[in-house]
């Protein structure tokens, strides 16, 4: 079973906050979980490419050159932001 | 005007002889969804955008002025899928309060057609589940016994349809979103072929996955909203733009069975309906062939695998910096932790499992095997498709089960879409149409739960799944 340290790790690098009732019921559902992918190790995979792209289909490319976007959906989009000044979006200090 | 009886061609037929306007067609719509409002097959109603669409098809009208595909005809939309201005809340506390700032290219396209939005429907949250028992807004139920699912995760727009609250609407499918709901509600439901329809403002789940879809209540209305909607967008570079396919006659078609999804699992009164069904494909003089998909039994580990994966990395950008949730106290780490905390806990589970998997010594154990035995999949379809036109089987090995009956646990809940995930792995279209009913023990009054059989065809083949569910249909 997995333990609850690596629970933790997994919680952390994902940047969620677990109760330890939490972190208790997800021991057992990784278990679980995991004990079912298990069937995968009776699968031949020794020459098989991953699949990548549903159908073969070729890379979508065009010129790097700025397209203006439509100036009220930027207003929108500054005022979905939980802080805004000035024509920016405000953010937590990274480095305190 | 009889409300339960309309398709997109009665309206049609009744706004140009003036039988009712667009404008009554709002009006008795939104009446029916506030009446049928128990049934919480909605999260937002968008009555003023409903009305003003109609008011813009009147005009239209009382100008003689040619009106587009979908004039006039109400349709419900996921509320994974934004509709600028109103809010977007996928059924998560996280985006509870966000009002989206476009329009998805779907949701443009319904609007360039004419139709009339009339509200954003529940679902499970960010697509994580087969019953809508995952929304944080509430269960949806099923219309046929209240006591049991709709489906998910687009349970809210299977129900939209079958109550007569929504003549169309749409729906997103990722491992059986769209047929699932579409089987347990009995309306048609189609996951397009992957690429036939742009993903551009859509909330993404698994994004090699993910397909926005129509329900309806027939084959032909659900052809007309995939013709609105689908098409090659600049916004979604996995959008493609395809030639439509010529629709085989059923006379000429090869229907393959396969004998994988018809083993132990399946409810037997669930199988009798589905073979009646490819019963009456093979009297309208369609070949019915045994195929094999050997590579069936892994398909649901392969599925969750992809699904946690993607989703993980996904969902990552639920933070409160830009949109969404927001908890600003404290440090920069407990913004993150503090604003994601909110989110349900299957929606947890899954990015937990999934970091878990893309995680660094994990990664090619499972991502990587998982894509490897996609291409299995794909080819184990190939090659049946190299005897058959269509492949036929159930939606589901289950009928609809009571509510609460599997919510607390994953894996019994993951088993719900054991036959639908292949397709969405291989990249090929699937349609659910209605094919029958069960006797249901706990109606009493003898009224059925309803029962899907589903239909896969080869990439953008959609009018040859078309054809066959009209042989179910008559």
């Amino acid at each position: 079973m997995i333990t609850k340290e690596e629970v933790q790790h997994i919680a952390d690098l994902a940047r969620l906050k677990l109760s330890d009732q939490e972190i208790e019921k997800f021991q057992k559902d990784f278990s679980s979980i995991l004990e079912y992918f298990e069937v995968l190790s009776q699968a031949d995979v020794s020459l098989v490419e991953p699949m990548t792209h549903a159908l073969a289909v070729e890379n979508v490319m065009r010129q790097d050159q700025a397209r203006p976007g439509d100036p009220e959906v930027r207003v929108k989009l500054l005022e979905a932001s939980p802080e805004h000044d000035k024509g920016y979006v405000k953010v937590p200090e990274i480095f305190q | 005007m009889n409300i339960d009886s309309l398709t997109i061609s009665r309206i049609r037929e009744g706004l140009e002889k003036k039988e009712f306007s667009a404008s009554e067609l709002a009006k008795d719509f939104l009446a029916v969804m506030e009446k049928g409002k128990d049934l919480n097959a909605f999260t937002v109603v968008t009555e003023s955008l409903a009305v003003q669409q109609a008011k813009a098809i009147d005009e239209k009208i009382a100008h003689k002025e040619k009106l587009p595909a979908l004039a006039g005809v109400p349709c419900a939309v996921k509320d994974a899928i934004l509709v600028s201005g109103e809010r977007c809340t996928a059924s998560s506390k996280v985006l509870e309060q966000y009002v989206a700032s476009y329009d998805a290219t779907v949701v443009k396209k319904l609007k360039d057609a004419g139709a009339l939005i009339v509200g954003k429907t529940n679902m499970d949250e960010f697509g994580m589940g087969a019953s809508t028992e995952n929304s944080a807004f509430g269960v949806t139920k099923n219309p046929h016994d209240t006591s049991r699912v709709a489906g998910g995760s687009s349970g809210g727009s299977a129900v939209a349809v079958a109550a007569n609250q929504s003549v169309v609407s749409l729906g997103e499918d990722t491992g059986g979103s769209i047929r699932l709901p579409a089987a347990f509600c009995g309306v048609v439901g189609l996951k397009p072929t992957y690429g036939a329809v742009s993903r551009h403002g859509v909330i993404a789940l698994a994004s090699s996955l993910d397909q926005v879809g129509p329900f309806a209540k027939t084959v032909d209305d659900a052809k007309t909203v995939f013709e609105a909607i689908r098409g090659k967008d600049a916004f979604d570079a996995t959008s493609l733009e395809v030639q439509d396919s010529q629709a085989m006659d059923v006379s000429e078609l090869r229907v393959g069975i396969p004998k994988e999804y018809f083993a132990e699992g399946l409810d037997p009164e669930v199988e009798k309906v589905v073979r009646g069904g490819i019963a009456k494909l093979e009297k309208a003089g369609a070949k019915i062939v045994e195929v094999t998909l050997p590579h069936t039994k892994f398909a649901l580990a392969t599925y969750y695998i992809v699904n946690m994966s993607e989703a993980s990395a996904n969902l990552a950008r639920y933070d409160g910096i830009r949109y969404g949730l927001s908890k600003r106290e404290g440090d920069l780490l407990h913004v993150y932790l503090d604003s994601r905390g909110e989110l349900g806990p299957e929606v947890k589970r899954r990015i937990m499992l999934g970091t878990y998997t893309l995680s660094a010594g994990y990664y090619d154990a499972y991502y990587t095997k998982a894509l490897k035995i996609r291409t299995l999949l794909r080819q184990d379809f190939e090659t049946a498709f190299e005897k058959v036109d269509v492949i036929a089987g159930p939606v589901s090995p289950f009928l609809p089960f009571k509510i609460g009956e599997r919510v607390e646990d994953p894996l019994a809940m993951y088993l719900v879409d054991i036959y639908t995930v292949p397709v969405n792995l291989a990249g090929l279209p699937g349609l659910s149409v209605p094919v029958g009913s069960v006797g249901n023990p706990s109606a009493g009054s003898g009224q059925g739960l309803p029962v899907g059989i589903q239909f896969i065809g080869r990439p953008f083949q959609e009018n040859t799944l078309f054809e066959a569910g009209r042989v179910i249909e008559r």
